[in-house]
């Protein structure tokens, strides 16, 4: 044991991240876990590894897994509102009742495609606007004074530093009828009644691509900021000048910081709930609100959970085609 | 002109012409990035179909005058002409001068034939003609079955004609080569050294070739410019900077250079005597020197320029030295011996192998005496 180990607790806490480390490794909880994981046959490296595919297991796996059980199962009205699968239906057999009936439900009922549809648009295309409003901001980054650079990214990441809600929360305050946008126009007399933003997709918009926004900038930023400077030279020298260099060189070169920005922006904004909950109004009927309103509204978890497994299939589609397309723009290289 | 072909270029050292003009003039230039002087009063004339080199350490400025002549950097102060036009504010796009940068920097999204056609495309050249230009030119780098290859499915050598040939395409007066011949290994480095040569024959380019192997400029040269901490230190032929170095920096960057300190003991106009005292040895230079009596000189002996036996030589008195072979590497084509003088400093002598199983070979701990020419050695007065 480090010295760390014979200080009282605060000033190991004190210590820094090692001096935490040595705290915690000392709480009885985690010392029996350490001493567990110590008696079994695995060296530092598995361990590594293995915890956070134990954690993922433990959290993301077993989950899955009884979401995806109820979603094959009966609504009941009982505790809790769902039929098991696997019954003892007579003396020797075992009956495993599947029933698809919540997916063909799906499909039948035009809400929740169009809530998919509703879902894969507001992500793509807020996604897009991130995209446009990102990559100037990343290339500006990408090419600024080098000492500029750290600051410049922190700014971008300085928002994570207040809570998601709450920040949401702030854009009411924005956006209301009578909030701070509406008030400055009017008291400039630029307008006579306040816009309508609030519980429009316009707000859901706002709220997604400003939230978004640090997804999309950081790959894109590590791409271009990685770029090989002389390319753009070498353009120059054959006699291409430099507005043109940028879309047949830099432009060309992007699309890996794109993709992923892209995928970072679309796959979380397609299962976003808050956002269109707090933002948006009757019109914006998002996949996430759909399902939030079966479980908690309805009861109907058998349902929910169809409809959570369903996003998740599309999501795990997009992913491939993503993978596949990144594969293909790394094979341009 | 010492691949052993008599010279056949244009270029017919146009240098000792005071009548002819050059084709790219540098006068004063001077470059700093902040406090940093990267090229201090440079002043250079490079003629019309030459292949001179810029050689030098890293960071003593001959990267950053390449980039003043392409136009990525303007001059602090000074003036660059080029055919006779002021290259103040002209972009690297109107400049009438392709770059092979060090790196190779191809397009990684664009094919071979791609990358080559990309400076006649930015003319608007029509296709048909960028079409058998780029032909042509991947026929001339012996590439044309990797047309359609992307860089990164190519060797470095494979790169390198790439690059070579999306700067010669476009046929540029001047052409500027950062250390062309860098990242290759050694048989492709000395192939492809040759290959620039007969292309510049070919072609009839001038070529500003930067590199810090002294090797490389020695071999490809016209003329080559030694440069040190922003100065250019001396500017020749490779034999006269290999022969006539002017200082010691110059004598010590070229070659392998045995340096002895000394004092002038008797001059007159024909001849100088300089005692190297710590050495324990006397130079007759067979040449007068102007320099003060007491001034303190140097005189650089190249290796290969001593003679190395048991035997003393028939006089005694001057231009020899006795020492004992401390050390012996074998070259194949020459051995060089590392050879003890009583003083304790070592002296680097080449000998050719001349004959291929010698008996009583030179060997280690051999008492030896070296003797040279009066000519043979450069005195040096800083």
């Amino acid at each position: 044991m480090s010295r760390g180990s014979q200080l009282p607790l605060g000033d190991r806490l004190a210590a820094g991240p090692r001096g935490i480390t040595s705290a915690l490794a000392q709480l009885p909880p985690l010392r029996l876990l350490l001493n567990a994981l110590a008696r079994l046959p695995l060296s530092g490296h598995h361990a590594v590894i293995g915890l956070p595919y134990l954690w993922l297991g433990l959290f993301f796996l077993v989950p899955f897994v009884i979401v995806l059980k109820i979603s094959f199962a009966d609504q009941l009205i009982a505790q809790p509102p769902y039929s098991s699968l696997v019954d003892l239906a007579t003396e020797g057999y075992i009956s495993l009742k599947l029933n698809i009936g919540n997916y063909t439900f799906l499909g039948s009922d035009p809400l929740y495609f169009n809530a998919y549809l509703k879902s894969v648009e507001i992500a793509f295309f807020s996604a897009l606007i991130c995209l446009v409003i990102g990559y100037p901001m990343a290339y500006a980054m990408a090419r600024s004074d080098p000492a500029w650079r750290g600051v410049l990214l922190m700014l971008v990441v300085l928002p994570f530093w207040t809570s998601f809600l709450l920040r949401v929360y702030a854009w009411i305050g924005l956006l209301n009828n009578n909030g701070i946008i509406n008030n400055v126009l009017i008291g400039l007399g630029l307008i006579q009644e306040p816009i309508v933003m609030m519980r429009t997709n316009f707000a859901v918009y706002v709220g997604i691509v400003y939230s978004y926004l640090p997804f999309m900038i950081l790959p894109l930023y590590s791409t271009l900021e990685k770029m090989d400077l002389t390319l753009l030279e070498a353009a120059e020298d054959l006699g291409c000048r430099p507005l043109k260099a940028f879309f047949t060189i830099t432009l060309p070169l992007s699309p890996p910081g794109v993709i992923a920005g892209f995928s970072l922006v679309f796959i979380p904004a397609l299962g976003e709930f808050v956002i269109p909950d707090l933002l948006g109004g009757t019109e914006t009927l998002m996949i996430g609100k759909v399902l939030w309103d079966e479980f908690f509204s309805n009861r109907a978890w058998p349902i929910a959970s169809a409809v959570a497994i369903a996003m998740l299939s599309l999501v795990v589609v997009i992913m491939v085609a993503q993978k596949m397309l990144a594969k293909y723009a790394g094979a341009e290289r | 002109m010492h691949d052993g072909r008599k010279p056949e270029r244009a270029v017919d050292e146009p240098w000792r012409n005071p009548e002819a003009t050059p084709y790219i003039s540098i006068r004063n230039v001077t470059k700093r990035f902040g406090d940093f002087v990267a090229v201090n009063d440079v002043s250079l004339k490079v003629y019309r179909q030459e292949l001179f080199c810029l050689l030098g350490g890293s960071g003593c400025g001959k990267s950053t005058l390449l980039r003043m002549l392409a136009g990525f950097e303007e001059p602090s102060s000074g003036q660059i002409f080029i055919d006779g036009q002021d290259m103040a504010g002209i972009p690297p796009y109107s400049r009438p001068v392709n770059m092979m940068f060090q790196s190779y920097a191809l397009f990684p999204h664009m094919s071979v034939q791609d990358n080559v056609a990309f400076g006649l495309k930015q003319d608007r050249t029509p296709l048909k003609e960028i079409r058998d230009r780029v032909a042509a030119m991947l026929d001339l780098v012996k590439l044309s079955s990797f047309a359609k290859r992307k860089p990164h499915q190519l060797s470095g050598g494979q790169r390198q004609r790439v690059a070579l040939a999306r700067s010669l395409v476009k046929a540029p007066k001047l052409l500027l080569l950062d250390e062309p011949l860098g990242a290759l290994d050694r048989k492709l480095r000395e192939s492809t050294q040759f290959e620039l040569m007969n292309l510049q024959d070919k072609l009839g380019v001038t070529f500003i070739v930067v590199t810090h192997d002294q090797e490389e400029a020695m071999t490809l040269a016209s003329r080559i410019g030694v440069m040190n901490q922003g100065h250019i230190v001396q500017v020749g032929t490779p034999s006269e900077i290999y022969e006539f170095p002017v200082n010691r920096f110059v004598a010590d960057f070229i070659g392998t250079v045995n340096m002895f300190a000394g004092r002038i003991v008797d001059e007159d106009s024909n001849y100088v005597r300089i005692a190297a005292e710590a050495d324990g040895c006397t130079f007759f230079i067979d040449h007068g020197v102007s320099a003060s009596p007491n001034a303190q000189l140097w005189v650089a002996l190249r290796p290969e320029k001593i003679n190395i036996g048991r035997e003393a030589p028939a006089d005694t008195r001057e231009n020899c030295v006795q020492g004992v072979i401390d050390g012996i590497a074998y070259m194949g084509d020459v051995s060089v011996f590392n050879v003890k003088l009583a003083s304790g400093r070592m002296v680097k002598v080449t000998r050719p192998n001349l004959i291929r199983r010698e008996e009583d070979t030179l060997t280690w701990d051999d008492e030896v005496w070296l003797h040279w020419h009066p000519a043979s050695g450069v005195v040096l007065t800083s």
